[in-house]
């Protein structure tokens, strides 16, 4: 069911009204008590407007007002120098640097996988369950155990965390490919059989084909996990940039309004991510002649 | 039909063990305890058996049973002689290995092609393939980690880990409790519960559902987790703020899964529930959600991982003295690896228990899904 776009922009923009009013509220009433402290040993009284407007401008409050995430997140996007340490972008890039090099790799392990376990049955019956049960040891927890080891051998930067998004995308891949490189039907396959093309050609000219609407649904959800892998791995060892580490230092020093920019700047990251695949796979969907639904 | 079948594993164990044999001994000569002459034809022995055995046409049982003890047994010997001589295996010891390793793989391209007449025995089959597979890592593991000398904190052997657990089983347990049964089962039930009845309020307003679908769907791509320092400020150290993080998390997954499923009934079936005047429950109750079991439970399935995953990584950010992220971070501060692998081994094998669960009441209650039915 897709509705038309028009129809669809009304409710999200209130869903989204909504969420700032209750945010704004939620800041006002979990701020106050501070502010309230404040205001007795300074020895003000205020009225409640200037009340609430104190609430909404603490420098380290509990809960930060949207205006003030707003204001930290454009002045630390778009008006401090890239190079510099304070610079959300330069943080983002060196999340995104080894979120790449962790979801390249792990799509093409994810892939080689997958077409191990299509091709060779031993793999499909031996390897099959321990890659669904991969899944459900928490990597995420031994990502800072994975930093530090390898940093004990000096392997540092880039690729310990390049090597936790790694693990974490190949496994939707893999799974998403298996089921594509099987998708084609009983009928296709005998028809190349009719042909008598051999299971290298089978593969080219019919499986890969079939298996590219499996492969970018798949890696969308593959890209949105490297990212949280290459932030999770900053968090630990006192990584020196990043905007995992720029989580941590927030909830260090108290600097709510920085953790909820890294935050935001991360989530705005996931969605650039995502949407590039998206693009990619439209543009790949056109070339090979899938009509627009 | 010839007697002899093509067994590229056998021949290549073959060509090890030939290798091996001039590279003798097995390990350097500074070892204080050498393999005796007898254990040492004995594994070659039983190595030349096995690779020679899969070359012949025979039942596939019992060819299987005589490559699955051939090499595991060789493994077995190659590892205890191991005992005192850490880091001192030559080339020869590891050729042997991977000779061991060739003929644990034929056993199970041999198991694979067997085709069992009774479902018991299918089952049985369906679950020694992957257990020989898992027994092949954790051996390699072993005899790479101690026949080389790999440095204990890059990576300890699993027999050191298992020692550790079988050590350690009070603080393990003590942890276990703190996460698991406190901050996540609480989490999970909430969230998931959370997500599902806000589907079903989206559900019955379309506004709603028109809203919140997008955002819920752009919601599951982000990265939830860094919500968990957050959190821990909010509801401080202790379990709740590991509950509120695993709540946030498993929320929109549920929410995003539960839609889709509602939506997945046939045009069909809701005519037919029409035509028997059945009103928005009956027909949500009796046709809609049973449709969506399929999804619900997938997104259990997501959840379940999520859900350990967000309460090992909100400890990081500040725990009382008890939990497992709490112990993961400080021994890794001390370089105890061996007990950060022992709390990771527990949660493996917890996630695979919760995953289990779940995917044992999905088999019983979406028995008529076409993907549990037959095969």
């Amino acid at each position: 069911m897709t509705e038309p776009l028009s129809s669809r922009v009304l409710p999200v923009l209130t869903i989204i009204g909504v969420i700032i009013a209750v945010w704004y509220a939620a800041a006002i009433w979990m701020n106050a008590p501070f502010q309230r402290d404040l205001d007795r040993r300074a020895n003000v009284t205020s009225t409640t407007m200037e009340f609430i407007g104190k609430t909404l401008s603490q420098p380290k409050p509990v809960v930060p007002a949207p205006h003030q995430v707003a204001r930290n997140f454009f002045e630390n996007t778009f008006l401090r120098n890239v190079t510099s340490n304070r610079s959300l972008v330069y943080h983002s890039w060196v999340t995104l640097s080894s979120t790449l090099a962790g979801f390249a790799s792990g799509t093409l392990l994810g892939i080689l996988i997958a077409v191990g376990i299509v091709h060779v049955k031993a793999l499909d019956r031996s390897l099959m369950p321990w890659i669904i049960a991969s899944q459900t040891v928490p990597i995420l927890a031994i990502a800072p155990m994975v930093v530090v080891v390898l940093a004990a051998i000096n392997v540092t930067g880039l690729i310990p965390k390049a090597l936790i998004s790694t693990y974490l995308s190949f496994f939707p891949v893999a799974v998403g490919m298996v089921k594509g490189l099987r998708s084609p039907e009983l009928m296709h396959l005998d028809l190349m059989r009719t042909y008598n093309s051999s299971t290298w050609q089978t593969f080219w000219k019919l499986r890969v084909p079939a298996s590219l609407p499996f492969l970018f649904t798949s890696m969308k959800v593959a890209v949105a996990a490297s990212l949280v892998g290459a932030i999770v791995g900053e968090l630990p060892t006192g990584a020196a940039a990043g905007i995992g580490s720029k989580l941590l230092a927030g909830s260090y020093y108290s600097q709510t309004i920085d953790m909820w920019s890294a935050l935001i700047a991360g989530s705005v990251l996931a969605a650039i991510l995502v949407t590039i695949v998206g693009i990619g796979s439209r543009i790949v969907d056109r070339r090979m002649g899938v009509k627009p639904t | 039909m010839s007697m002899l079948l093509r067994s590229w594993q056998g021949t290549g164990a073959l060509i090890l063990c030939l290798v091996a044999l001039a590279r003798l001994p097995l390990l350097s000569p500074e070892a204080s305890a050498p393999f005796g002459s007898g254990t040492t034809a004995m594994i070659l022995l039983l190595v030349v058996v096995g690779a020679l055995a899969s070359f012949l046409r025979m039942q596939e049982a019992a060819l299987a049973g005589i490559l699955f003890v051939a090499a595991h047994f060789t493994a077995w010997l190659l590892i205890a002689g191991l005992s005192g001589n850490e880091g001192q295996a030559n080339l020869s010891f590891f050729l042997l290995v991977a000779a061991c390793w060739l003929l644990g793989w034929r056993c199970i391209s041999v198991l694979a092609e067997i085709r069992p007449k009774t479902g018991g025995a299918s089952t049985a089959l369906r679950l020694l393939i992957p257990a020989i597979f898992g027994a092949w890592v954790l051996i390699l593991w072993e005899a790479i980690t101690r026949g080389a000398g790999v440095p204990f904190i890059l990576l300890p052997p699993p027999s050191a880990i298992w020692e550790r657990i079988i050590g350690s089983v009070s603080i393990l347990a003590a942890d276990v409790r703190q996460t698991i049964f406190k901050a996540v089962l609480f989490g999970y039930a909430v969230g998931c519960a959370a997500g599902f009845i806000v589907a079903i309020l989206a559900d019955r307003v379309a506004f709603l559902r028109r809203g919140l679908l997008p955002i819920g769907n752009l919601m599951s791509a982000l990265p939830i987790i860094g919500v968990a320092p957050i959190m821990v400020m909010w509801f401080g150290f202790d379990w709740q703020s590991k509950a509120a993080v695993v709540i946030v998390m498993t929320f929109f997954p549920m929410l995003v899964n539960t839609v889709a499923g509602l939506g997945a009934s046939g045009a069909m079936e809701r005519d037919l529930m029409r035509s028997y005047a059945s009103d928005y429950w009956q027909t949500l109750i009796k046709l809609r959600l049973p449709a969506a079991m399929p999804f619900i439970f997938n997104a259990l399935k997501i959840n379940s991982t999520l859900a350990l995953i967000g309460a090992i990584v909100a400890e990081f950010f500040g725990t009382p003295i008890v939990g497992m992220g709490f112990r993961i971070s400080t021994e890794i501060g001390r370089m105890n690896v061996d007990m950060v692998w022992a709390e990771i081994a527990v949660a493996a094998v917890i996630g695979s228990v919760f995953y289990g669960v779940i995917a044992l009441a999905e088999r019983a209650t979406t028995f008529w899904h076409p993907s549990n039915r037959g095969g």
